[in-house]
């Protein structure tokens, strides 16, 4: 097996992680930061590499569309898209999950407008989290690359058939090189078990897809997807346990925990961020801090049973979250604290809206948050519950 | 770790360059990461890019605001744009100039090396493309990354005729700085 490491583009080493998942169809159309991706799944087509259909077409809206035709027919399909090509998308969505459809695409997530801005957040992502996708989001571009091909051997399992996003943090991971081990074709194809839908169009046995839900129905319909989405908890760790066996990573679980044994203050996020919480954790750690932190991998299905489990024992829990809904708060710390409702476990709760729009998250900014944290600790109660991190001294009432 | 910020102007390869000596610093056994100044870039108009090397894994995505290399590609710059932004004071400059250190407007703390990058690759080149010239002059300065590692991945990236003659630019900008 190769385990070559080599110095790559993020964008790229997901497009040779596809050209090994061999897609039967690719439909997709350009938008920064994603680009990169099909731009390249592009050129290995045309140079006879890959043996994709590529459809160009002339929006988002088109391209999950032939996505979910392709994909109704059997075929393997993949799309990549960002933002506001994701907004397009978004009927096409629920179609997809709906129809049961194991589409897998890229989200090189950036920010949505207005006003306009082509940096990294997670809006893009976090605003179709009810469109009935499995969400997934890598902390580096190994983890993107590895998570887009695992993403098939999820989506297309049969207790799941559930379309699947893998979310990578634009530029901050897309356009960033580094090195990366790219499973060989071989390899990647003895991985993924073949895609053989149960259903499919096909002329020789006609079924119809996409009918009328009628009231008598529909609900079952978003029960079994509702279902599903349940399925692929057990699903997603079991894929991730296989691959992180044949191929020597060590990516298991729905979370990852980050020193959190006797940890009294726990960071919580995904994505890239995570790199700069682990390493303030290690210095924080120095200073003689119980600080820990948990990465999520999994958005889609509900990482927050094993939240819970990782965070008991924990005085308070900070929620770095680069999203925010107006007039509520960040996602991932409203689903979690939904969570902690009904469950034993009960730390003091504080949500840090962060790295919006491409604002960069630097130690010092993650080192105000777990000082805030400790503050809360300090006092037994949170003053604030959510907080703007970094926001322009004019608008800070702290 | 070591964090590498290069100035440029769009068009004259400093992402390249950034690419290049991760690429390299990778092939010489350390870990590296290499990235674009995330912008709308535009031929002509000043430009950065960053790279870090390390011994250790690189977990650090933010960007970087205390380089202990800044590479200038273009004098023009130097009115523009403030290249001294958090140099450590330990660090080193490489400016790309027909001037000599002493009459260079930077002020600094830094070590200061200037090189006529573009004399090099006109010469050799018959363009002014002056990247590759920076960085054999980064690998002589710094020893951070061999010339050997420099030379295989320019010629991997631009294989034929223009590979070798970049390799040949990396090698006499090295010795230029090394004399």
């Amino acid at each position: 097996m190769s385990n070559q490491e080599e110095v790559m583009e993020g964008s790229h080493a997901v497009a040779h992680a596809i050209k090994g998942a061999d897609p039967e169809v690719i439909a997709a159309y350009p938008i920064t930061p994603q680009t990169h991706i099909v731009e390249k799944l592009s050129q290995f087509v045309a140079d006879g590499e890959l043996d994709s259909e590529y459809v160009k077409v002339e929006s988002e809206f088109s391209a999950m569309s032939s996505c979910v035709g392709s994909s109704a027919t059997g075929a393997r399909t993949y799309t990549a898209t960002s933002s506001q090509g994701l907004l397009l998308m978004n009927e096409v969505l629920y179609n997809a999950s709906g129809l049961r459809l194991p589409i897998v695409m890229g989200v090189a997530n950036r920010a949505l407008g207005a006003p306009i801005n082509i940096w990294n957040d997670h809006s893009d992502s976090i605003g179709v989290r009810d469109a009935g996708w499995i969400q997934l989001y890598a902390e580096t571009n190994q983890e993107a690359l590895d998570m887009s091909i695992q993403a098939y051997e999820i989506a297309e399992n049969q207790d799941v058939m559930l379309p699947t996003m893998v979310c990578m943090d634009g530029y901050i991971l897309t356009h960033t090189y580094e090195p990366v081990s790219i499973p060989e074709r071989e390899e990647i194809q003895d991985f993924l078990s073949p895609y053989e839908p149960e259903h499919k169009l096909d002329p020789e046995n006609p079924e119809t897809f996409g009918t009328v839900g009628f009231p008598r129905d529909y609900t079952e319909f978003r029960y079994q997807q509702f279902d599903a989405m349940d399925n692929a908890t057990d699903v997603i760790k079991q894929v991730f346990d296989e691959y992180s066996d044949k191929f020597g990573r060590e990516q298991r679980g729905l979370i990852e925990e980050y020193r959190t044994e006797d940890a009294d203050i726990v960071l919580i996020s995904l994505g890239s961020i995570m790199g700069v919480v682990k390493e303030t954790v290690d210095s924080l750690r120095e200073e003689g801090k119980k600080i820990g932190a948990i990465k999520v991998r999994a958005f889609r299905p509900s990482p927050a049973q094993e939240l819970i489990e990782a965070i008991k024992g924990s005085d308070v829990i900070a929620v770095l979250d680069k999203n925010v809904s107006i007039g509520k708060k960040g996602a991932l710390f409203t689903e979690l604290k939904d969570e902690l409702y009904s469950s034993d476990v009960n730390p003091l709760a504080k949500n840090f809206i962060v790295g919006l729009g491409g604002r960069d998250v630097p130690e010092d900014s993650v080192k105000k948050i777990a000082k805030k944290a400790e503050k809360a600790k300090e006092h037994g109660r949170v003053k604030k519950e959510i907080e703007f991190i970094d926001l322009k001294e004019v608008y800070d009432n702290d | 770790m070591r964090e590498i910020r290069i100035h440029g102007r769009g068009g004259q390869g400093s992402v390249t360059a950034a690419e290049l000596l991760a690429e390299s610093a990778f092939e010489d056994g350390l870990q590296a990461q290499a990235f674009p100044a995330f912008g709308v870039e535009r031929r002509g108009a000043p430009v950065k890019a960053f790279a870090r090397l390390s011994e250790e894994k690189i977990r650090r995505r933010s960007q970087i605001y205390t380089p202990n290399y800044v590479i200038i590609q273009d004098p023009t710059l130097l009115g523009t744009v403030d290249v001294t932004e958090g140099i450590q004071d330990d660090g080193l400059m490489i400016v790309n100039t027909s001037e000599d250190k002493e009459s260079v407007d930077i002020e600094t703390q830094a070590d200061l090396i200037t090189i006529d990058a573009t004399e090099i690759a006109l010469d050799i080149l018959g363009k002014p493309i002056m990247n590759t010239a920076l960085l054999g002059a980064f690998s002589g300065a710094t020893g951070e990354v061999s010339l050997e590692a420099m030379q295989r991945r320019v010629q991997k990236r631009f294989p034929g005729k223009i590979g070798e003659k970049n390799a040949e630019v990396m090698k006499k900008a090295k010795k230029v700085v090394e004399e």
